[in-house]
């Protein structure tokens, strides 16, 4: 309750938070079934416009690939950026020196093995060879140092966001809210039957997708209500812990359509491996078309029935107490 | 002077004073083992618990290793069923068998960590030969090395018995080993995460108190000539980690106790709701828990270079490049802690430095790798089952350690952080490096220790299916991690089952391999040749090589003189 009141006060300085938002934040349901049924009930009955239908997933696609043995396809520059990185710079350094060190091993065990010479050399010091081998390390690091820091600067230097979803963990389910256009909803697992008749992935699909224009800057803001989770997708290069008493800041830009899965990142008790993330990136008009569909309105748009969607901006308080 | 040759000729190791009746007198079978104050029963004692509680920690990863052979749940409501009906419960919900596999998972690594790698590394070997290496006659606190055993004991029957009592969401505490709150506070109601705080409390007082007393062994009883700078490096590797167990333990004590009081007495230092911060308890437990890290595998690179020198028949190269490696990866490791923490909403300033501190710790341990290699270089390479693990350590440590400096750069950290990758980086340099310099102490010093040489093809055999099956069991876990896949699930998506198929069959050849381990042990000391003072000849100079196998109940009456 404590930790509720504190993160409606934090939200509301930050000005992003409808107070019926937070309100309609349900304690944790009990079932899968229910959370399903429960997240229908917070949708408001105005929603006249049919939303649009789930895009399918493409294997290999923003989820695993059973024998791949790299990295998910990225679908942010970001993700780009970070994976040449990876897979241009760091993987082959790493297999060179480990090569480098694995030849030296096989040289010094065949070359002075006792059978090839029976005499030990008393040689312990070679001033030259020991400064070789600080000094070139660290250039090797420095090297790695340059592309590695402008990664962490392109991370933490966002273009003006488009859109602001607020990601808070649960245990154990995703409530997700768009609070420039006055859509939230839980997301849970979808059970294994009904993933698998749907042609998802088990353990990765989630009952409510959070869905993104393509190409738009998306500022994510976690936070949680009970424990720590962390909110993490592979194929855009993102994780971000969620915290309680704090929002946490991110960002993303998918540049291509599709549905990108990611799982809780951090402990968080029994069900921490059942609260998986979907994120659907969709054409802005088909995002507008999801956004109507939820009752919610893109900003500047008037609300599409201000009357019809439940309470606005009466205190929190009172309707948490409400809701309790 | 790097080498610390013992001139033989300056003492008597009393041979054969022992020939002709026990003069050792030692004390009756109770007080020998229970109130011991002999630095070589002690340390016995710590390699006994160290592979008891290695067998239990280990039975519990085959068991871990048998829910995730394959994707779903199969066995976790099985086990949870017959906990329950041992204790007269009703049968667990799915949360509690979920639950369950939190325990295990958070059990495995506290075991392995405080209660084998630990106590094996530095009570076990660092009490046999630390005083034996230095030319003393024991520990300068026989008494207090007695009590650091035996809160071990307590404290590890308070982590077990964790397991059956509540932990909130099911039987035992299922927090993982950093013990992270607010899912360590407020998340799990019930004693169990108490006692296992206990536990922690329990074991880092007996590991302050073992730093202190070597601390001091080592400062203060070193024999006639031997300096500082002539000590092994086995020596300079359990000074090093004392220093840090002396600095580390203090705050993680102050951590868990902070916890503690939040979970019982309503203090609010990790509750935000209160004015307090759940990433404090971060900061707090990584500050211990870093240099932890190198805790467990310091006195694994002391032990690495004393097998090397051993078998190379040559003294260590760059000695004191390789001591002072080891003070500098011991004081960088102060000042990297936030490297485990990069996903938790970071100022980007403190990533850049953290990223660039932890790179640095590759210097000191790149003078490491290749100054063993150099070692060797020149050297008359003979390859008993000592050098085996040690070649083998120098390989896979540096595995695990280039993949360290791919987790160091926080921007690639961002979707490693609680991957899988984290999980084969961290058991390449502990399951590959501290525990691989375990077994090379283990088979290095077996018939010095217990007097019986060790059958060398059931050691081989062990390393090479050990060997096999480790690399086997944690390479594709980079794979699976590289695809995001998250630690600490007892399921996963489908397409991780290809490449944790191989992990299981790699599980198995590496258990296939302890069952050597197991049976050369009891095979050497039922059936195994007499151990000589010297099994390996001219290139073991330290001065416990003096002595006879065993060595004498007291030794160095007359102090050695060191040239």
């Amino acid at each position: 309750m404590k930790t509720l009141l504190k993160l409606f006060a934090i939200a509301a300085a930050f000005g992003m938070a409808p107070a019926a938002a937070l309100a309609a934040v349900a304690p944790a349901p009990a079932a899968t079934s229910n959370a399903a049924a429960a997240a229908a009930a917070a949708a408001p009955a105005a929603a006249s416009v049919p939303a649009p239908p789930r895009a399918a997933p493409v294997a290999g696609i923003g989820q695993p690939s059973p024998d791949r043995i790299g990295l998910q396809p990225q679908v942010s520059e970001i993700g780009e950026e970070a994976a040449w990185f990876h897979d241009i710079i760091l993987m082959p350094v790493i297999v060179v020196i480990s090569l480098f060190v694995l030849a030296l091993l096989l040289i010094v065990i065949v070359r002075y093995r006792r059978g090839a010479n029976p005499t030990p050399s008393r040689n312990t010091h070679n001033t030259t060879l020991e400064i070789v081998w600080t000094l070139v390390p660290v250039l090797i690091l420095v090297a790695i140092a340059v592309p590695s820091i402008r990664l962490l600067a392109h991370q933490y230097n966002p273009p003006p966001a488009d859109l602001t979803v607020k990601v808070t963990g649960n245990q154990w389910y995703w409530s997700y809210e768009y609070p420039d256009m006055g859509v939230n909803f839980d997301a849970n697992i979808m059970p294994d039957d009904q993933a698998v008749a749907r042609g998802e992935p088990r353990q990765l699909a989630a009952d409510e997708r959070m869905v993104v224009p393509v190409g738009a800057v998306v500022k994510i803001l976690t936070t949680s209500n009970d424990v720590i989770h962390s909110w993490g997708v592979p194929a855009f290069w993102v994780k971000m812990d969620a915290v309680p008493g704090r929002i946490n800041e991110t960002w993303f830009r998918a540049d291509r359509t599709g549905v990108y899965y990611g799982v809780c990142y951090e402990l968080c008790g029994a069900r921490h491996g059942y609260m998986p993330i979907a994120v659907e990136v969709v054409e802005p008009a088909q995002f507008r078309q999801w956004i109507a569909s939820r009752g919610g309105h893109m900003p500047g748009a008037a609300p599409a029935a201000a009357a019809a969607t439940p309470a606005a901006a009466t205190p929190a308080t009172t309707n948490q107490s409400a809701t309790r | 002077m790097t080498d610390t040759i013992a001139n033989a000729a300056h003492f008597e190791a009393e041979p054969g004073h022992q020939a002709g009746h026990d003069a050792d007198h030692k004390p009756g079978f109770f007080v020998r083992w229970f109130m011991s104050t002999n630095h070589k029963d002690i340390g016995t004692l710590y390699l006994l618990f160290a592979v008891t509680a290695g067998i239990i920690g280990g039975t519990i990863s085959g068991l871990m290793r048998a829910e995730l052979a394959e994707p779903g749940i199969q066995y976790l409501g099985t086990w949870a069923g017959a906990m329950h009906s041992f204790l007269g419960m009703a049968a667990p919900s799915f949360d509690e068998s979920l639950h369950m596999w939190n325990v295990l998972v958070s059990a495995h690594g506290l075991i392995m960590v405080f209660f084998m790698v630990m106590p094996a590394m530095i009570g076990g070997f660092g009490n046999w030969f630390v005083p034996i290496m230095i030319g003393a006659p024991d520990m300068a606190f026989p008494r207090m090395n007695n009590i650091s055993f035996w809160l071990l004991p307590p404290a590890f029957i308070l982590l077990l018995g964790s397991s059956f009592v509540s932990g909130g969401s099911g039987l035992g505490a299922g927090v993982g080993w950093t013990v992270y709150a607010p899912l360590s506070t407020s998340g799990s109601p019930g004693p169990a995460v108490d006692m296992a705080i206990f536990a922690l409390h329990l074991a880092g007082a007996s590991s302050i108190l073992g730093a202190i007393n070597f601390i001091t062994t080592i400062f203060n009883m070193r024999a006639p000539g031997m300096t500082l700078h002539k000590m092994p490096l086995f020596v300079w590797s359990i000074l090093v980690t004392a220093f840090l167990l002396l600095l580390a333990l203090p705050v993680l004590a102050g951590a868990i106790t902070m916890l503690l009081t939040d979970r019982n007495f309503g203090t609010h230092f990790f509750d935000a709701a209160g004015g307090g911060d759940p990433i404090l308890y971060q900061h707090l437990f990584w500050f211990f828990g870093h240099p932890e890290v190198y805790i467990m595998i310091l006195p694994g690179f002391g032990m690495i270079s004393q097998v090397i020198a051993t078998f190379s028949r040559k003294p260590v190269f760059g000695y004191l490049g390789m001591a002072y490696a080891m003070v500098a990866i011991g004081v960088i490791g102060f000042v990297v802690w936030a490297h485990h923490m990069f996903t938790v909403g970071m100022d980007v300033n403190t990533k850049m430095y953290f990223t660039a501190a932890t790179m640095v710790i590759a210097v000191p341990t790149g003078i490491k790798i290749f100054s063993w290699i150099a070692t060797m270089w020149g050297g008359s390479l003979s390859f008993e089952t000592p050098m085996l693990w040690a070649l083998g350590f120098i390989f896979m440590f540096t595995v695990g350690g280039v993949t360290g400096v791919v987790l160091a750069n926080a921007g690639v950290d961002t979707t490693f952080q609680d991957t899988y990758y984290v999980v084969a980086h961290f058991h390449y340099v502990l399951s590959l490096g501290a525990v691989f310099s375990l077994f090379a102490g283990w088979y290095y010093w077996f018939g010095k220790m217990w007097g019986k040489s060790y059958n060398e093809l059931l050691g081989k055999l062990h390393f090479w299916a050990f060997f096999i099956g480790v690399n086997l069991l944690f390479f594709p876990m980079h794979f699976l991690g590289a695809e995001g896949m998250q630690r600490r699930v007892p399921d996963y998506a489908d397409a991780f089952a290809y490449w944790n198929n191989f992990a299981t069959y790699g599980y198995i050849l590496m258990a296939i391999g302890m069952g050597f381990f197991f049976v050369n042990i009891i095979w050497s000391l039922a059936a195994g040749r007499k151990a000589p003072g010297n099994p390996w000849g001219e290139g073991a100079t330290t001065l416990e090589w003096t002595l006879s196998s065993p060595p004498p109940f007291h030794q160095f009456e007359t102090l050695p003189r060191v040239d």
